[in-house]
């Protein structure tokens, strides 16, 4: 690990102060940056430490929503009893990642940070165009089982490899955060990760010296709520593909269905038009395929992960076959 | 806040360094070498310790972030003169051939059976909520993060599954 200045926040400011600096960055369970530390991926010159800076409360929003503070931990998230009642998607999307010694330590913010693990980004001998912008993407043409099959560049074909933040998708989850001037801004959890276009270093939004500090869930939405991930091993592995539903049917028909994806691309995936495709249709062979289609329209495999593309249509089709039966 | 870390109830001062991991400070500058590094990437959880009652990796967290802290290693569950009940499971039922992940592997079991007491769910539950059940599905799941390159798992789940029944 390269040597660093390390600060203990003790408020908010602080950590503001110390992150504006770009060569700096902010630590809190630490689980993927030091990680990344350890293989010279990230090499910041003074880390502020904010995991005591408050910000870790679960509490109901005004609205009868629920606010998951950045700094509360995963497990806690994952355990709090409005979380388990009320939006199961979330907590078994976060269960269903890492191993509890990580979940114990991660932070939801951190975990809305987490980076890649494209091979060629954890590699500092590889060509990378996310860790040294103009050096080229190895993946392409290279060991890219893990890749994107949507919305990648000729750039970057990495994905986002976390589960909680497919969940907040579906949920359409809002990510507050503490700007660099000492205000705040709100983003919608669906716009705040980026597609790599020819900007592939830029995981999500944040600028230097800003910092998370909730996450809004809205009022309890009900419906059957399912997380589906498919991966090559039964516990602790990153999703190939991965689905967080929130059906509803009415009179055999479904009246909701808000879907998100991951494994498939540099962000978690949400497309409006496969709500609009499935409401009001029955749920049949016929219906899920016009969803898959719709979602797969632009799908486009880089040889090793050839695979993703039907079985992202097979996972959809079992997810909706299955919460359509547990709905009606 | 104190610049001082409680490591099986004895208070130490924290490292110089930042860089030094929870893990090597244990280990290296402490000399509680029954804490393991394995991966030091938190793949294997030969590193599992327990802090302030919650199993973590300790190679993944630096020591000057636990000011305050409550840590337990393996040299604080238990002695050979008077091992803890999970220590005489592990003996009992052969839950280890080289020993190398075994003291992750007690630290998480130890902290686990807390979880299930607190009524946390995993991945492997029925349902998120009520009282979790100690199947060997379940202490697979929970124990996902320990690996065992012996591959004494099968005897690792009934040394665990014991205890659990024991103390239900």
């Amino acid at each position: 690990m390269r040597p660093f200045s390390y600060t203990k926040a003790r408020v908010i400011e602080d950590a503001r102060q110390i992150t504006a600096d770009e060569s700096a960055m902010a630590i809190a369970g630490g689980t993927n940056l030091l990680d990344l530390m350890k293989l010279q991926v990230e090499t910041p010159h003074k880390l502020a430490d904010i995991n005591r800076i408050g910000f870790d409360e679960i509490k109901k929003t005004a609205d009868g929503g629920l606010s998951i503070g950045a700094l509360a931990t995963n497990t806690a998230t994952a355990v709090h009893p409005r979380v388990r009642s009320d939006y199961p998607v979330l907590a078994r999307a976060i269960l269903s990642g890492a191993t509890q010694q990580l979940r114990n330590k991660a932070t939801n913010g951190g975990n809305l940070c987490q980076r890649t693990r494209c091979f060629y980004f954890t590699n500092i001998d590889q060509p990378c165009n996310k860790r040294e912008p103009g050096s080229g993407c190895g993946a392409i043409d290279g060991i890219a089982k893990l890749h994107a099959v949507l919305g990648a560049s000729d750039q970057c074909i990495a994905t986002y490899p976390g589960d909680m933040a497919v969940a907040l998708s579906a949920l359409d989850a809002q990510v507050h955060i503490a700007t660099a001037g000492g205000s705040e801004r709100t983003v919608p959890v669906r716009d705040f990760h980026c597609l790599p276009g020819d900007t592939p270093w830029r995981d999500n939004v944040l600028e230097d010296g800003e910092i998370i500090t909730a996450i809004t869930l809205p009022a309890p939405v009900g419906g059957t709520q399912i997380y589906r991930k498919v991966r090559e091993r039964s516990s602790y592995a990153f999703a190939l593909v991965s689905i967080a539903a929130i059906v509803e049917m009415k009179d055999g028909l479904f009246s909701r269905a808000d879907l998100a994806f991951g494994g498939l691309a540099h962000k978690p995936w949400h497309d409006l038009r496969i709500a609009e495709a499935l409401i009001g249709q029955p749920p049949t062979a016929q219906t899920f395929d016009k969803a898959a289609d719709i979602l797969l329209e632009i799908a486009r495999g880089y040889g090793e992960n050839d695979f993703k593309i039907p079985l992202a249509r097979r996972t959809l089709h079992a997810v909706l076959e299955h919460a359509a039966e547990e709905a009606a | 806040m104190s610049d001082t870390i409680s490591i099986n109830g004895t208070q130490h001062s924290l490292p110089d360094d930042p860089r030094r991991s929870l893990l090597d400070f244990v280990r290296q500058d402490l000399g509680l070498t029954g804490t393991k590094k394995g991966c030091d990437h938190g793949q294997c959880g030969a590193c599992t310790v327990i802090v302030n009652g919650i199993r973590i990796n300790s190679c993944l967290t630096l020591a000057v972030m636990h000011d305050g802290d409550e840590v337990t290693t393996i040299e604080g569950l238990g002695t050979p003169e008077a091992p803890s009940e999970l220590q005489k499971a592990f003996v009992a039922h052969d839950g280890f051939q080289c020993g190398y992940c075994t003291p992750g592997q007690i630290c998480s079991a130890t902290a686990m059976l807390q979880e299930i007491a607190n009524n946390w769910p995993s991945d492997a539950s029925e349902s998120l909520e009520g009282e979790m059940n100690v199947t060997g599905e379940e202490i697979r799941e929970r124990m996902s993060g320990n690996l065992c390159r012996c591959g004494a798992y099968a005897n690792i789940v009934a040394a665990i599954r014991d205890v659990a029944e024991e103390s239900a």
